[in-house]
């Protein structure tokens, strides 16, 4: 067979076109795998601030997780720790207008806590996989493996994360034994009681509220508590231009 | 080689005090084997004695990452049973005595894990 410069150039720019095509199809493959699965369940909250305000000294939910996760109370405001807690609506909804409102509205408490998001910032900074997003979408932490940089606590933009400056043991009048408490160096934040979910029950703070403000359950499912609730009404998300994309929702 | 004996005793003299630990136990120093004491009325852990002795560091640490990273909580023991797999829950239910039971061992061999810096000890009965 004659090779002639004519039929070699003919013959490389028919490949390269072909090698182009492949290339391009294997990257569509790639981009259909990569699509998020919607087997299982979605765990997420729902918030009721009308319902959770009926009696503001109420802290019956905070009380509750704390003691089932043996969260000490420390005096020093700086080593505090904390899984769940109140936040002045205006700090924990910064990016929100509140034009000409009543200025008693913008001090009323907030519930705040991990909001397990979609694309957590925690995960993505942690340098040990100390902390991922499980299928399920709790964002969950292995404080075995923790060691205590605290990249995640300046990642978390919700401030969900609390890091144990000192040995908590001291601030536990009695400990559970059925859970663990945390060390010195470790950080530690909510976890949506993913002990509790395995036995059937439902989170600590949720169980404990008794104006039932605190609604549990799974996004994947239409006909679930929480999807009707955010059919509907209006619901809000702590900073939702970050893109993290919280499981937890506010009722307006 | 001037100094051949003062080198030589002190050689000599160096033998015998880095071997006193040898020569205490042959001249009648007794060595006391731990002898964790088990209190549980069950009759089989979640493996047999001799497995459980030489690996449960290893289970453990298996038991942890299962938990932990999996969310698997179920254990099928080899007696074809199956435990929670947890240590202050499950292990510590048929023994409560931490001293006499975990800390004989590890005081004996000088290792120190820190299980129990997080999690929490049964309150001891024996």
């Amino acid at each position: 067979m004659e090779h002639d410069r004519r039929g070699f150039i003919k013959i490389a720019g028919v490949s390269a076109i072909g090698l182009a095509g492949l290339s391009l199809a294997g990257r569509d493959g790639e981009a259909g795998e990569s699509e998020p699965v919607a087997a299982g369940p979605r765990w997420a909250m729902v918030i009721d601030p009308r319902k959770c305000l009926k009696d503001d000294g109420c802290i019956s939910c905070i009380t509750a997780c704390h003691r089932t996760h043996n969260v000490p109370s420390i005096p020093n405001a700086r080593h505090e720790v904390k899984w769940i807690w109140k936040e002045r609506f205006t700090e924990a909804f910064p990016d929100q207008e509140a034009h000409y409102i009543d200025e008693a509205l913008t001090t009323r408490p907030v519930l705040v806590f991990c909001n397990h998001c979609d694309n957590p910032p925690c995960v993505r900074v942690c340098p040990t996989q100390a902390t991922w997003r499980r299928p399920d979408g709790i964002v969950m932490m292995d404080w075995h493996r923790c060691i205590g940089c605290r990249y995640c606590v300046a990642g978390c933009p919700y401030g969900s994360r609390s890091f144990n400056w000192e040995d908590p043991r001291p601030y536990l009048a009695s400990p559970d034994p059925q859970f663990p408490t945390r060390t010195k160096g470790v950080v530690e934040k909510c976890t949506l009681c993913e002990e509790r979910l395995d036995k059937k029950q439902l989170p600590a703070c949720v169980e404990a509220c008794q104006e039932k403000a605190m609604l549990f359950g799974d996004l994947n499912d239409p006909e679930s508590e929480v999807r009707k609730v955010l059919r509907s009404h209006f619901a809000i998300r702590r900073k939702p231009a970050l893109g993290t994309n919280p499981a937890v929702y506010y009722l307006v | 080689m001037h100094d051949g004996g003062k080198i030589l005793t002190g050689l000599a003299a160096f033998v015998v005090v880095a071997a006193l630990p040898f020569w205490h136990a042959a001249i009648g120093g007794r060595s006391v084997k731990p002898e964790p004491k088990i209190v549980t009325q069950e009759k089989q852990c979640v493996a047999s004695k001799e497995v459980m002795r030489a690996t449960h560091m290893d289970m453990l640490n298996t038991w942890r990452n299962t938990v932990v990273r999996q969310g698997q909580r179920t254990y099928l023991a080899s007696t074809g049973k199956t435990v929670t797999m947890s240590l202050s829950n499950t292990c510590m239910s048929c023994h409560p005595n931490k001293k006499e039971f975990c800390d004989t061992c590890h005081t004996y061999l000088a290792v120190s894990p820190y299980c129990w810096d997080c999690h929490v000890e049964p309150k001891e009965r024996t």
